[in-house]
């Protein structure tokens, strides 16, 4: 496969000396994720291809435009994966994945995407080729704008490679699942979480609480007999299905709500939630005010994301305080100073 | 821009410190002119030794009202010169908020001070089964502000992380003295990822003074094995195979025959003295799970040529096994009368070819190397033993500490793995990063600081610097802070 970094990086210079502002496209999986923003169209499915994988390194170097299930299928051919468990939604990219920082139900016991993430190649809104991190573990050398990537929804730099920290894929689990009603499922959680419990999922969907454990066939029964529970049969299935919003949940026409909370947060909705990273991240389908939402989220010290709207809004995401802001503002013309990459993405003013 | 003298810039912060808070004095001044790269020596304007979030905002509008560079610290255990003072500047210590403001068992939180030490953390949830993973070598005495600012890693990192990985929420000032909360009690937070950011920013783009770590529960069980190798290069691959089989053990670590030697002389671990490298594999989880792994280990790296294998069987052999590479630094600290450092990381399957050639250069530069490694995270120790009362040593020690770095990014690594850029290798980051990628951080650093006034001088070299070079200098086995186990 070529590589498409000095052709785009010659798109992106070009744009920004004519001040044409720019939007970064993969596969187009997460085109209903953050707000619309418009201009030229910068297609960059086209730099794909697994660069390397070091089963003994831990570590995977990919082009931004390789497909999620080409880098799982590379890695579980050597019993790895990644640790993040990210959702594919239909034919996500490694960058796309990266740039939204999404992570499934492994997240809150494994780490998110952003933690995984050990370097990576990008074009900043100038046009210049930049490498920050690298593919080692540990790794100090400057301030760490790989990190600062993940999430930053392409606003900041266009993803060309990223190197990730991957994990062998742990031997068996097992799912369990309780009847519980919401404030009892987030008790439960807090109890487990303070224990040194081989979890690695754990969700609510208003009446059943479901528990994955992971790790050798003796850890999972000693695991087992302490927690008590019915197993699931098909525990896979499951968590395929929550990772990919397809379980039955989440078959809703209204707008979907993506709260991020201290995980022992008690909220007062009137829409059902459901419960997941072991109470840090709450789905809720609402047609609720925006500022209710918002409110919500707040005042438990959380932040609410409009994940997916029936609307055109752009304040997807949850506003930033003013000194925040400006911040943000002096960071993004750091690394995009014409504002041509994705802008409006995130917020208007970036 | 108003100017201001010494004596001015006393008279305005005396007005709202103590005068216990305010140190201006030569001899007063004397103990905090380095960390602990003790090469590098200098004496600050003065010392600012607030109490709280107040007087820090204060000490930090005054500056910036007048342009006085604010150099942070912590305990000053740095290794890399990161709280060098400045002549023309404000030296602000952060000793003195050591509080632990909060703990939120159910939710795994601990929020403290940033002046809190390390193991500090651990100690105080210790009685409900819970932990704060990062420890570095020094973490009985350094802070946990400073291990932010570091992005400090330790034995743990492979499996546990680093620090930016272990902490949820930061209050910073900034240079204009304003207060920002970074993250927050969930598991991310709106806008960019400045948690990331501040994390390993030296001290460049804010006052950190509080953080919010991340605990875990403390795991069932911990054991460790140690395997003896006839040959470097066998035990460097069994390191890999153990990774590739599957085992994230919590600590892999690996020393080669002249680090062995100096351990055993100094602390008689029981190690076996002949062998050319050792491995220590420690794991933990459930004890099903540890005693599982135990065994997998145990055959693989019978299978993979160890001439000798033994296993902890209680707590007190963990310990002793332990306890010869805790010492390694001080232990080679006895066998020559200086030794640099080096803080490279490394791909693992690098490490036969990085050690082959710093023999090499071992023996043209006629220095000689003993060799500690983080094995499981290929961070790699080398240290380089000289004697810098023989004329031209040191410079020749300098040389050879900078071929080795020079290796490590060859080999596809980083100049540094857990100690920072701060002075030392401030000139090895313009071997690392093309200049565009320089300008970046700089541009980086202007955002949060547009003056230049936190920390100037540190961390990202000017594009027309690169000519200096530092080394960590141990002297005489005079190493700042000697009681401090280095490994």
């Amino acid at each position: 496969m070529p590589d498409l970094g000095h052709l785009l990086s010659e798109q992106i210079r070009t744009a920004c000396n004519e001040h044409q502002p720019l939007v970064i496209q993969g596969n187009n999986s997460k085109a209903f994720y953050g707000n619309p923003c418009e201009g030229q169209t910068l297609d960059v499915s086209g730099h794909h291809g697994i660069i390397s994988h070091e089963p003994s390194e831990l570590v995977l170097t990919a082009r931004a435009g390789t497909r999620l299930s080409d880098v799982k299928q590379t890695l579980a051919e050597r019993g790895q994966m990644l640790g993040f468990e990210p959702p594919s939604f239909g034919d996500a990219t490694l960058g796309g994945t990266i740039a939204c920082n999404l992570s499934g139900p492994r997240r809150p016991y494994a780490g998110a995407a952003r933690d995984f993430v050990l370097g990576c190649r990008i074009i900043n809104g100038k046009g210049e080729i930049l490498q920050f991190g690298g593919k080692v573990m540990k790794n100090v050398a400057g301030y760490d704008l790989a990190r600062l990537m993940s999430g930053s929804m392409g606003t900041l730099g266009v993803l060309l490679d990223i190197s990730l920290k991957v994990l062998p894929i742990q031997q068996q689990a097992i799912s369990l699942q309780f009847e519980l009603d919401v404030k009892q499922a987030l008790q439960q959680f807090a109890n487990w979480r303070q224990q040194p419990l081989p979890i690695s999922a754990a969700c609510h969907d208003g009446e059943t609480l479901t528990v994955r454990l992971t790790g050798s066939s003796v850890a999972l029964s000693s695991a087992q007999q302490t927690l008590g529970g019915e197993a699931l049969a098909e525990g896979t299935d499951f968590w395929q299905q929550v990772r990919e919003h397809e379980h039955d949940f989440f078959q809703d026409q209204r707008s979907l709500w993506r709260l991020s909370l201290p995980a022992t947060a008690s909220i007062d909705l009137n829409d059902k939630q459901f419960i997941d990273w072991g109470g840090a991240q709450r789905w809720v389908f609402s047609d609720a005010l925006v500022s209710e939402l918002r409110a919500i989220a707040e005042t438990v010290g959380g932040h609410a994301i409009l994940f997916r709207s029936t609307q055109d809004n752009d304040d997807r995401f949850h506003p930033l305080d003013k000194a925040m802001l400006a911040v943000q503002q002096r960071l993004k013309k750091s690394f995009d100073p014409e504002r041509i990459l994705n802008r409006g993405k995130m917020y208007r003013q970036l | 821009m108003q100017t201001i003298d010494k004596q001015l810039l006393i008279s305005k912060l005396s007005a709202f410190l103590d005068s216990d808070a305010l140190l201006y004095k030569e001899e007063d001044l004397r103990p905090y002119e380095c960390d602990g790269l003790s090469a590098y020596r200098r004496l600050p304007m003065l010392v600012a030794l607030p109490r709280n979030i107040d007087e820090i905002t204060a000490i930090v509008k005054t500056c910036y009202q007048y342009r006085i560079p604010v150099i942070a610290r912590g305990a000053g255990t740095g290794l890399s010169g990161g709280a060098l003072p400045l002549e023309t500047g404000v030296l602000l210590s952060l000793a003195r908020l050591n509080r632990i403001l909060d703990i939120d068992h159910e939710n795994l939180l601990a929020t403290v001070q940033p002046g809190v030490r390390n193991l500090a953390i651990s100690e105080a949830v210790a009685d409900s089964g819970l932990y704060y993973a990062p420890d570095p070598s020094s973490q009985i005495a350094c802070t946990i502000g400073g291990n932010v600012a570091e992005n400090s890693g330790g034995v743990h990192c492979l499996k546990y992380g680093l620090t930016v990985h272990n902490i949820a929420q930061l209050k910073i000032i900034t240079i204009e003295g304003e207060l920002l909360t970074i993250g927050n009690h969930a598991l991310d937070s709106a806008g960019y990822d400045l948690l990331a950011l501040l994390t390993g920013s030296e001290g460049m783009l804010g006052i950190i003074v509080e953080i919010t770590v991340r605990l875990l529960p403390l795991p069932e069980t911990a054991r460790v094995m140690l395997a003896a190798f006839d040959d470097v290069e066998l035990a460097g691959t069994a390191v890999s195979d153990i990774i590739a089989d599957g085992i994230i053990p919590a600590g892999l670590e690996m020393m080669d025959n002249p680090a062995i030697r100096a351990a055993e002389d100094f602390v008689h671990a029981g190690y076996p003295v002949d062998a050319a490298a050792i491995l220590l594999c420690e794991l933990d989880g459930t004890t099903a799970e540890v005693s599982d792994q135990m065994q997998r280990v145990h055959e693989l790296l019978a299978s993979r040529g160890a001439s000798e294998i033994r296993t902890a069987e209680n707590d007190a052999q963990r310990q002793q096994f332990w306890k010869g590479r805790k010492a390694a630094f001080p232990a080679v600290g006895r066998i020559a009368p200086d030794y640099y450092c080096m803080d490279g990381t490394i791909p693992r399957k690098k490490l036969p070819w990085v050690l082959k050639n710093i023999t090499e250069l071992s023996a043209s530069y006629k220095l000689p190397v003993a060799n500690v490694f983080h094995a499981g995270d290929g961070n790699l120790h080398p240290l380089i033993l000289y004697d810098a009362n023989k004329p031209g040593e040191l410079e020749r020690t300098e040389e050879f500490g900078g071929k080795i770095l020079e290796l490590c990014i060859e080999a596809g690594g980083t100049i540094t793995g857990e100690h920072g850029v701060g002075m030392e290798k401030i000139d090895q980051m313009c071997i690392q990063f093309e200049d565009a990628e320089l300008q970046q951080f700089h541009a980086v650093k202007h955002a949060f600081d547009q003056h230049g006034l936190l920390n100037p001088g540190k961390a990202v070299p000017t594009l027309h610097r690169c000519a200096e070079f530092g080394a960590m200098h141990v002297h005489q086995g005079q190493l700042s802070h000697p009681e401090l186990e280095r490994f």
